[in-house]
């Protein structure tokens, strides 16, 4: 038998934007240590069918911490404790017997609130769609080995592509600024040989959507690289000051 | 299909297929579902020639598709490694890997897109792992002789996906891709035969809500979530294949599925899924049981003599590195014999502990850092100190509605691309196969053999007034009000996810690594009576109902229950052909094994003369599916039994 343990649940409640909201408690009884948060959150939601209640709204989907789906502040943290780790990915044995756990949605102005947890991010992509890319259409490309890249230089563009765009950096932001979501588009594009030609205009036309979608500017907090579970650099917003002045 | 020489015949049905006016494009629209990797490349090279493109998506971002997270690798017959690799040695590969049920047309098709998949990936800037000099970097992969992986770490599919969704953002941002995100499809709208259209659920309102077009790709992905737990995202579902398959798209092959023997096993009844550990991991890990049924000592206190290293035994040449089909089938006896390790005896060890006396630790975290992490997170156990539990869990489903080779469906105007088609895994699909087939759907052959079917196609307006969009309209709401409880049966109802795991239970014992045909007979019985409880008692509280600020006739907004109900109902569709599809193939192949039919040293039995062929079952209002085949034939190769003893 795997150990268990209980914890103290207290939710965001939230019918729907504009709705009174609030916290609600609900008690976890000795429930497996193996158990997901989110698992445990799914075995409150059956309970709360079962009574005829409304279940817990939060996203989820892959559940291996790749998707991007999951996210919201546990305790005030986005995404909870562990470091390098989206919400699915955080086990119940990383916290203590007893533990109160407080379960927030991620609050900012350009993700406005759905239901409970969960908050319509879609300007990440309407900021994306500005420019994250290199235009080229199907069948243009050219034989991939007629372009070299260094395998430290593909290696640090992949570390900054890897980003996953679960919006924690700008619920972590005290200026609710997806600076570090831009700077890493900017970052894995403009590292590689196919990026260059439009380099400058996409740095330009993304900082310009951020700006345009509610994002706040960047303070140098440094919340957003603690809370990435991509572990993506803050260095890269530097990179990104930098791009906007060449 | 196409006819003369398989080289070059992809490119020869193309230089005939009718082409369409510029001008002509911008008045026609295709409507994509699904965002994958075959959704987005196909919505972005569309909307490139000049098509409107609607995409419809589940998830709040394109990006969140399952693709997402496909580890591996992506093969492509470059010969870079200059190891003697070719595009008639990838087909080869293919069409083996299979097990001579896939057609050779298309595989020979796939390995020559392969190359130019690669090229346009790098085009758009996919990071692919490098060599120092710059050019591209390899590995092989599962089974075969040659090195012709392409990969970004452990993190391949994401980022193929990023670079289909970033050329598709780009037609977004032009205008011609109308992006629709958090929309299930509830039902597909023909009209006079032809799919021209889909009725969608909103997510967040709740609302149904049509989209008509002139053509509809279903890029919806696989149906392995019928087993409740598997390697796929919670949500990924069977919906949009089960509502084209009721409307008269065949489905073939449903029962190619495949099990993938290195995930984390199943502990806890609330587990929600089944996480994949790249199978990389069996080129240093060992597998080893137990060798005394009910063996309750920790591993590291069973000494060596007591341990039985059982694909070794049963393998010496191959060892622990035989194909996937026969390590998950191996492991599961072993853990039915008594032997199994870990809750409910349901797993096998996997011991690193040999490499690390060869290699040393550091080089062993090297090798496999990101999966050792991942397995620590998941099971706080640390791989390095005590064997990884491992066991196997559906993953792939190679099966999927019926395509010609335009990739049509036998509905016209419905394409089916990726994982949601049949067509070229046969009955078991290779390691790094799965990313190049849905690139090339999506970049390169429906793009050319849509324009040829719109050409030559009548196109009728057709608006969501129209009366077929209406019938499609009123069809869904009606089974949406019938599941909204309350009902005759118990109130409040029974969570859906309970019913699922029955379901799911019911399916992996019947219809997983090992199959019998008493034991399949006994399982369409027992998904009957379930589908029937189910739609007696089954049902989902109606939340808008309960709240004051919820609007009189709108969509009574989000309802996760719902959305479960939904996809149940057309499981449980599924799961009946499934099994009726595994008993009437009296054959094991790939990943299909049949006990009935194997050799006296336990492998798969293959059956061409009976069984050499793709199953295709239609659907009929009353009565039993009907089982269609498609004869398969073999010119450049010659269908052979697989050894790895």
């Amino acid at each position: 038998m795997s150990p268990t343990l209980s914890l103290t649940l207290r939710i965001w409640r939230q019918q729907q934007p504009g709705a009174p909201g609030g916290f609600e408690t609900h008690r976890l009884e000795q429930v497996s240590a193996d158990l997901s948060l989110l698992e445990a959150l799914d075995w409150l939601n059956e309970r709360l069918i079962a009574a005829g209640e409304r279940p817990v709204t939060f996203e989820h989907d892959c559940r291996e911490g790749i998707c991007g789906s999951c996210g919201f502040l546990i305790n005030g943290q986005a995404h909870g404790p562990q470091e390098a780790t989206s919400v699915c990915q955080l086990y119940l044995r990383r916290f203590r017997d007893g533990e109160v756990l407080v379960l927030e949605p991620w609050r900012a102005r350009a993700f406005p609130l759905l239901q409970d947890l969960s908050v319509d991010r879609s300007a990440l992509d309407r900021v994306w769609a500005a420019g994250g890319y290199c235009s080229v259409n199907t069948g243009q490309a050219p034989e991939a080995n007629t372009l070299l890249v260094g395998r430290e230089q593909a290696a640090s563009a992949f570390d900054t592509a890897s980003c996953i765009g679960c919006g924690a950096c700008v619920a972590s932001c005290r200026n609710a600024s997806a600076s570090l979501f831009v700077a890493a588009k900017l970052a894995h594009l403009g590292q590689l040989p196919q990026g260059q030609s439009e380099r400058q205009r996409r740095a330009l036309a993304m900082t310009e959507r951020m700006a345009a979608e509610g994002f706040g500017s960047c303070s140098n907090q440094l919340e957003c690289e603690a809370v990435c579970p991509k572990q993506i650099s803050a260095d890269w917003i530097s990179w990104m000051n930098r791009e906007l002045r060449r | 299909m196409p006819t003369g020489p398989l080289a070059g015949a992809w490119q020869r049905c193309r230089q005939d297929l009718p082409l369409i006016s510029a001008a002509q494009k911008r008045q026609l629209r295709v409507l994509v579902v699904g965002s994958g990797l075959a959704g987005a490349s196909a919505a972005a090279s569309l909307a490139e020639q000049g098509y409107k493109v609607s995409l419809i998506t589940y998830h709040d971002s394109p990006r969140r598709a399952h693709s997402v997270a496909a580890q591996g690798g992506i093969n492509a017959a470059k010969n870079y490694a200059n190891d003697g690799d070719s595009v008639s040695r990838l087909f080869r590969d293919t069409v083996k890997g299979g097990d001579f049920r896939a057609r050779e047309a298309g595989c020979f098709r796939l390995a020559e897109l392969s190359t130019a998949i690669i090229d346009q990936c790098v085009a758009q800037g996919v990071p692919f792992a490098r060599e120092y000099g710059g050019t591209l970097a390899n590995r092989s992969f599962g089974g075969t002789l040659v090195s012709r992986t392409f990969y970004a770490r452990g993190q391949t599919g994401q980022q193929l996906l990023y670079g289909a969704v970033q050329a598709m953002l780009r037609q977004v941002e032009a205008g011609r891709i109308d992006l629709l995100p958090r929309r299930d499809l509830v039902e597909l709208v023909l009209v006079d035969g032809v799919a021209r259209g889909v009725v969608c659920r909103h997510l967040v309102s709740g609302e149904l809500e049509t989209y008509t077009a002139n053509a509809v790709v279903l890029a919806s992905g696989g149906y392995a979530n019928v087993y409740y737990l598997s390697t796929n995202a919670v949500k990924s579902n069977v919906s949009a294949l089960w509502r084209a398959y009721r409307k008269g798209a065949d489905f073939a092959n449903p029962c190619f599925t495949q099990i993938h023997p290195t995930c984390i096993p199943s502990g806890d009844a609330y587990q929600s899924k089944l996480t994949l550990m790249s199978e990389s991991l069996r080129n240093d890990g060992r597998v080893w049981l137990p060798a005394r049924p009910g063996d309750g000592r920790e591993p590291q206190a069973i000494p060596e003599h007591e341990r039985d290293y059982f694909l070794e035994r049963q393998y010496p040449t191959y060892g622990n590195m035989v194909p996937r089909d026969l390590a998950s089938r191996r492991s599961r006896e072993q853990c039915l014999a008594g032997h199994g390790v870990g809750p409910r005896g349901r797993s096998v060890y996997l011991d690193l502990s040999d490499a690390i006396a060869r290699d040393g630790k550091a080089a062993i975290e090297a090798r496999y850092g990101n999966l050792l992490e991942m397995y620590e997170r998941i099971t706080g156990q640390d791989p390095l100190v005590t064997p990884l539990r491992i066991y196997p869990a559906p993953h792939y489903t190679m099966g999927g509605l019926w395509v010609d080779y335009h990739l049509m469906s036998t509905v016209p105007g419905l394409f089916v691309l990726g994982e949601a088609n049949f067509s070229e895994h046969g009955a078991n699909r290779l390691g790094a196969s799965a990313l190049m087939q849905g690139l090339a759907d999506g970049y390169f052959i429906a793009p050319a053999t849509i324009t040829a079917w719109l050409a030559g196609q009548p196109q009728p307006e057709v608006g969501p007034d129209h009366p077929a969009c209406r019938q499609a309209r009123a069809e869904a709401g009606a089974r949406i009000t019938a599941l909204l409880a309350p009902r005759g049966g118990p109130w409040p109802p029974r969570p859906v996810a309970g019913w699922h795991r029955q379901l799911g239970q019911l399916m992996i014992e019947a219809c997983g690594i090992s199959r019998h045909g008493p034991r399949l007979e006994q399982a369409i019985a027992d998904v009957e009576d379930l589908r029937q409880a189910f739609a007696e008692e089954g049902g989902v509280a109606d939340l808008g109902a309960c709240h004051e600020s919820a609007v009189a006739g709108a969509g009574r907004g989000i309802n996760s229950e719902l959305e479960k109900a939904l996809r149940l109902q057309d499981y449980f569709g599924l799961a009946d052909l499934m099994l009726r599809d595994a008993l009437a193939r009296q054959e094991s192949c790939g990943a299909h094994f049949r006990q009935e039919y194997q050799t006296a040293a336990g492998e798969a039995q293959r059956d061409d003369a009976r069984f050499g062929h793709i199953a295709a079952w239609q659907w009929r209002p009353q009565g039993a599916p009907q089982r269609q085949v498609e004869p398969l034939q073999f010119n450049e190769i010659t269908a052979s039994q697989r050894d790895y003893r």
